[in-house]
């Protein structure tokens, strides 16, 4: 496998940036905004754009780490960093205990009887937050980093065999999502039930990145830029794109033979359905195939906020969480009419773009400052986080 | 939105005379009611002049209080079927139980079908499996199980999904199983009769304020005295004996 180029590639973080946004969108409740993201005109959505960057980066900032300083080394790196993520998780779980307890003392309503028993788990406290530091509860649309946490946990082995095989190691990963549909692996989740991300699947989207990252993107780049293959991607994608408008149009789902529905449903998040990776991958080859990784917008000002975010990712993540759930407070609390929706939508950008930059620059100030550690010694020195 | 506004002022250009005695505030959902498959066994009990009709559900088809039961959907729901049906005794059956998954409502699904012998199932749930995040597989195969159940004693099956219940949104990812609701109803060929659509638009319509904090119960007596009448008009259409268009052209 050829050797990957050392200069890190911006597209990756413009896109992560743009997925870290969506996903925002995307957890607001009730958001009007979130028409806009790409869940709603195809199979996949920002998860996998999500996953697939964040395998590619980790691959190319411990890759380089474990060819220079070693398998040990290299692993230790890979645990502080998930290490990080699951402290940043149970951070934002305390501030998700905060919301829902205001809410149970707050919220009183007799159509609601049922739903409110959601919150009976705050009778038991004990339990439900040793569940949630063992990553088994996990409250909605908490379950991104809980997956991003075993990924990484388990990425030194994989990494290790990415750098020597890396064929044998996309396959075994292949392989393991073949085996987890055949004998539905995951992995239990409390109350009931079991993860809502299943990390056997989604690990191989992981995989794939980290493959693509160290030498596979170029092998694939003569497939990739053919004009076949981004002609059935287009194809693919007016096909979802037609599809998903049945789903909001329901008379339109007349026009879908019988046979294609009964081939394409239920179109499996959880496991990481076939048609979700076609769907991510379709969309990563006409992206790569219009998008050069030289393009001169992509150290223009106007994509600076995507990129800057990209870069910081799990900060960035993390502001989004905790604003997705303000947002859909000022929602019940204050008003839900569309116009607060959009305010919401962009101030919550706004923010974390802020955040994202402040800690942009405080991480250069830190390496000007001549800090404690010599700069090279530094993951993500290239320009960002894995 | 916009396309369901604009359908909303066709229908109040072409409908309004054609049911009166509906509350105005109901009416604005009337388009979601999809009667895109049939209730033949309704038809023949219609024309036979009487219906029985059994709702199982969770903690969603009641009302606290004393006068729970009589202003709950089911009951509200018999009241609009007599009205509309003059001639035809209409009687509704419960068995409706808080707090329970669609798997333990399949385990006492047909003792409650032999004993009232119905036309129609009204089949609500969703929410509290949600609730304990339960396994979206296990779910449809719960439902597949009771719909086979209700059919092969000789029912047709209405399911009704989840609530929307905007206070507890981040809290309950009702997106999945509504999903599969749906996906289920289309494969068995049943009807859904889509509440969380429904509710969802009179929020934001405004018809009804479903983040108010309160106590008292008229708001709720109100949603479900329109969900009944809805559930009433949703059965009739898909008995009528002719091609059913509740949305089509009237």
């Amino acid at each position: 496998m050829a050797p990957p180029s050392t200069e890190r590639d911006l597209r990756l973080d413009l896109f992560r940036g743009l997925a870290l946004w969506l996903i925002f969108l995307d957890h607001i409740p009730s958001n009007a905004v979130s028409w806009i993201t790409i869940r709603n005109y195809g199979f996949s959505d920002a998860t996998e754009i999500f996953v697939f960057i964040s395998g590619y980066t980790a691959a190319f900032v411990y890759g380089r780490a474990m060819r220079q300083h070693g398998f040990i080394v290299a692993s230790a790196r890979v645990l502080k960093r998930a290490w990080q993520i699951y402290v940043a998780h149970v951070f934002l779980l305390a501030i998700y205990l905060a919301e829902i307890a205001y809410v149970s003392n707050s919220f009183d309503n007799p159509l609601y009887t049922e739903e409110m028993g959601v919150l009976d788990f705050l009778k038991n406290p004990d339990v439900t937050i040793l569940q949630a530091l063992l990553l088994k509860f996990k409250p909605v649309n908490m379950d991104i980093l809980p997956l991003y946490i075993l990924l990484l946990a388990g990425f030194p082995p994989m990494l290790w065999l990415l750098l020597r095989a890396p064929s044998i190691a996309l396959l075994s990963s292949a392989t393991l999502y073949a085996l987890m549909w055949l004998f539905e692996w995951n992995i239990p989740a409390y109350p009931s039930g079991t993860w809502v991300f299943n990390p056997f699947a989604w690990q191989l989207l992981f995989v794939f990145g980290a493959w693509c990252a160290l030498g596979g993107a170029q092998n694939l780049s003569r497939w990739i830029h053919s004009r076949v293959v981004v002609g059935l991607a287009i194809a693919y994608l007016i096909f979802a794109f037609a599809i998903a408008m049945t789903w909001y149009f329901p008379r339109l789902a007349v026009f879908v033979p019988k046979f294609v529905g009964d081939a394409i449903y239920p179109i499996d998040k959880t496991n990481l359905d076939v048609l979700r990776i076609l769907h991510f991958l379709a969309l990563a080859v006409i992206t790569v195939a219009f998008v050069p990784r030289d393009w001169p917008a992509l150290k223009s000002r106007f994509f600076w906020p995507a990129i800057v975010c990209g870069q910081h990712s799990l900060e960035t993540f993390c502001v989004g969480v905790f604003l997705s759930f303000a947002g859909h407070f000022v929602f019940t609390e204050v008003s839900n009419r569309v116009l607060t929706q959009v305010f919401v939508s962009f101030a919550g950008i706004a923010v974390m773009v802020a955040v994202a930059a402040l800690i942009s620059w405080y991480r250069q100030v830190e390496r000007q400052g001549g800090g404690p550690r010599p700069p090279a010694a530094k993951p993500g020195y290239a320009g960002g986080d894995a | 939105m916009k396309e369901r506004l604009l359908l909303l002022a066709l229908l109040m250009l072409g409908s309004a005379p054609a049911r009166a005695e509906q509350p105005a505030e109901c009416r604005v959902a009337e388009n979601l009611l999809e009667s895109s498959f049939r209730l033949p066994r309704v038809t023949q009990a219609i024309s036979a002049k009487h219906l029985d009709v059994l709702v199982v559900g969770a903690g969603s088809s009641q009302l606290p209080g004393s006068n729970g039961p009589a202003n709950a959907y089911p009951a509200r729901l018999q009241l609009a079927l007599s009205q509309q049906l003059p001639g035809v005794q209409v009687k509704v059956t419960t068995d409706v139980k808080a707090k329970r998954t669609a798997a333990e409502m399949v385990k006492a699904l047909a003792a409650a079908l032999s004993a009232s012998k119905p036309e129609v199932l009204i089949w609500q749930t969703g929410t509290v499996d949600a609730m304990l995040a339960v396994d979206p597989d296990q779910f449809s195969q719960a439902l597949d199980k009771g719909i086979n159940i209700a059919q092969s004693a000789g029912a047709d099956v209405v399911l009704i999904n989840a609530q929307y219940s905007p206070r507890t949104e981040s809290m309950i990812a009702l997106g999945t199983y509504a999903e599969d609701m749906r996906w289920v109803a289309l494969q068995h060929e049943v009807l859904l009769f889509d509440r969380f659509s429904i509710m969802k638009l009179w929020g934001e319509l405004g018809t009804f304020d479903f983040n108010s904090a309160t106590k008292k119960l008229d708001i709720a007596e109100r949603v479900h005295d329109c969900i009944g009448r809805l559930l009433a008009d949703l059965v009739i259409a898909a008995a009528k004996p002719e091609e059913p268009s509740i949305n089509g052209s009237r």
